[in-house]
């Protein structure tokens, strides 16, 4: 073996590292609140009774299921400023990230409220609740628990997928580890650690999810 | 400076996109043999193989994989061997298909009655036959449109191989926009490709998913 490993950098790279972490964490909060938001309009409107907005919803879902984040995250930052939208590479991120994650859990949100029995929806209604009430009330809480495991993953994977934002430069923990290993030439020990940190931040993140959300849906909302 | 038109950045495109599907084809074959033997160990009656199996899925599900190319293009070579992006390509997706096709059809073995395995012993077939004729026929038959999907999914990550070198479509849209200066044509036409090459197999998926919603 001719190379030794090389953690020596590490003191002084922990500072770079918990602001890359903390922005991604950052990210990938704005995305999910954002992200769920959307979906239940995105997945109420796709089983509303006009034509269009259910085929306009169809279209934006299958668009992005269909092509990688990546193409989608440079149309977004590269793209855009021909029509004179020029954006801050944070709110690209944000934006690409906000649409990407919207159109996979339209799809899941969508399950949760087909998987709602149609009686749920009538007994609400026998009582008297107007329609957005037995939605907010009734029908919502008891999809968002259904779908809970399913939004959780999809969270997650985003978290990781969230790595490719470093390449429109956002200061993100992708892009502090490129900084990083540029100073130290010590790439392969600067991605290890890099890599640990997120399989860490997975880890917490479903842990986090469960620990808290499941119990916030069904008792928050309803 | 070289004129574009924009049939010459379409053609430029399409033959890159080429590389794009060789890796997915090449990815997906190897995802899948390396996949069967993480499977293999998942169900195995031995616990630390299944945990062991348990945490391999685990690292590549729970870390990103540019991360995990980054550490394969940057790390082999500390090991003595010479590596080209493209190598790094198809080890990186390969092992990374892998965990995933492996915890799919985990999914599928697990779902089949233990009757099923009853029965094979009953037959007085050993563990491999059991598996090779019984179980896995129908784990597979019943994963087929998550591993579809999973396909999707693979092609659309080969994106991510662009950042470590490999020219395919991505890499070589980046060159073109720069000889161009058309970033809203190129990376519409590059979102294009990805769509023609990803919606039929999307369509498929949910077609198998139907069909297997109608047998229960």
């Amino acid at each position: 073996m001719g190379y030794a490993l090389d953690f020596g950098w590490l003191n002084g790279a922990i500072g770079m590292i918990a602001s890359g972490a903390a922005m991604t964490i950052f990210l990938i909060a704005v995305t999910t609140v954002a992200g769920v938001i959307l979906s239940i309009f995105g997945a109420a409107a796709k089983r509303s009774r006009y034509p269009i907005l259910r085929k306009a919803i169809g279209a934006y879902v299958e668009l992005i299921r269909n092509t990688p984040f990546l193409v989608q995250l440079f149309f977004i930052f590269f793209g855009l400023p021909r029509f004179g939208i020029r954006l801050d590479p944070v709110i690209a991120a944000m934006l690409a990230m906000t649409l990407n994650m919207t159109a996979y859990t339209t799809e899941i949100v969508g399950a949760g409220l087909d998987a709602v029995p149609k009686g749920q929806r009538e007994a609400a209604a026998a009582l008297g609740l107007p329609a957005w009430l037995v939605f907010i009330k009734i029908v919502l809480p008891q999809a968002l628990k259904v779908i809970f495991p399913a939004l959780t993953s999809q969270i997650i994977i985003m978290m990781l997928e969230s790595s490719v934002v470093s390449q429109i430069a956002v200061r993100e923990l992708t892009y502090e580890a490129d900084m990083l290993q540029a100073r130290t030439f010590r790439a392969f020990e600067t991605y290890f650690v890099v890599t640990i940190v997120y399989l860490g931040m997975s880890i917490g993140l479903r842990r986090l999810l469960f620990a808290t959300g499941r119990r916030a849906i069904a008792g928050g909302m309803a | 400076m070289i004129e574009f038109t924009f049939w010459d950045i379409l053609r430029n495109l399409l033959l890159a996109a080429r590389w794009t599907v060789l890796l997915s084809i090449v990815a997906f074959a190897g995802g899948a043999i390396a996949g069967l033997t993480i499977l293999l160990l998942r169900i195995s009656k031995r616990r630390w193989l299944r945990r062991a199996a348990e945490y391999y899925i685990g690292l590549f599900q729970g870390t990103p994989l540019l991360m995990q190319l980054f550490l394969l293009f940057f790390g082999l070579p500390l090991l003595g061997f010479r590596i080209e992006a493209w190598t790094a390509a198809v080890v990186g997706l390969t092992l990374c298909a892998s965990a995933y096709l492996a915890e799919i059809w985990r999914g599928g073995v697990q779902a089949l009655p233990s009757g099923q395995w009853d029965a094979g012993s009953s037959l007085g077939l050993h563990y491999i036959a059991q598996l090779r004729l019984i179980i896995l026929p129908q784990a597979f038959a019943i994963t087929r449109a998550p591993t579809v999907g999973f396909l999707v999914q693979l092609i659309k990550s080969t994106a991510l191989t662009s950042i470590i070198g490999f020219e395919e479509l991505v890499r070589t849209s980046n060159a073109i926009n720069n000889a161009t200066f058309e970033p809203f044509t190129v990376y519409g036409l590059v979102a294009l490709i990805y769509f023609v090459l990803c919606y039929p197999l999307t369509r498929y998926t949910k077609i198998l998913e139907l069909r297997t919603a109608r047998q229960h």
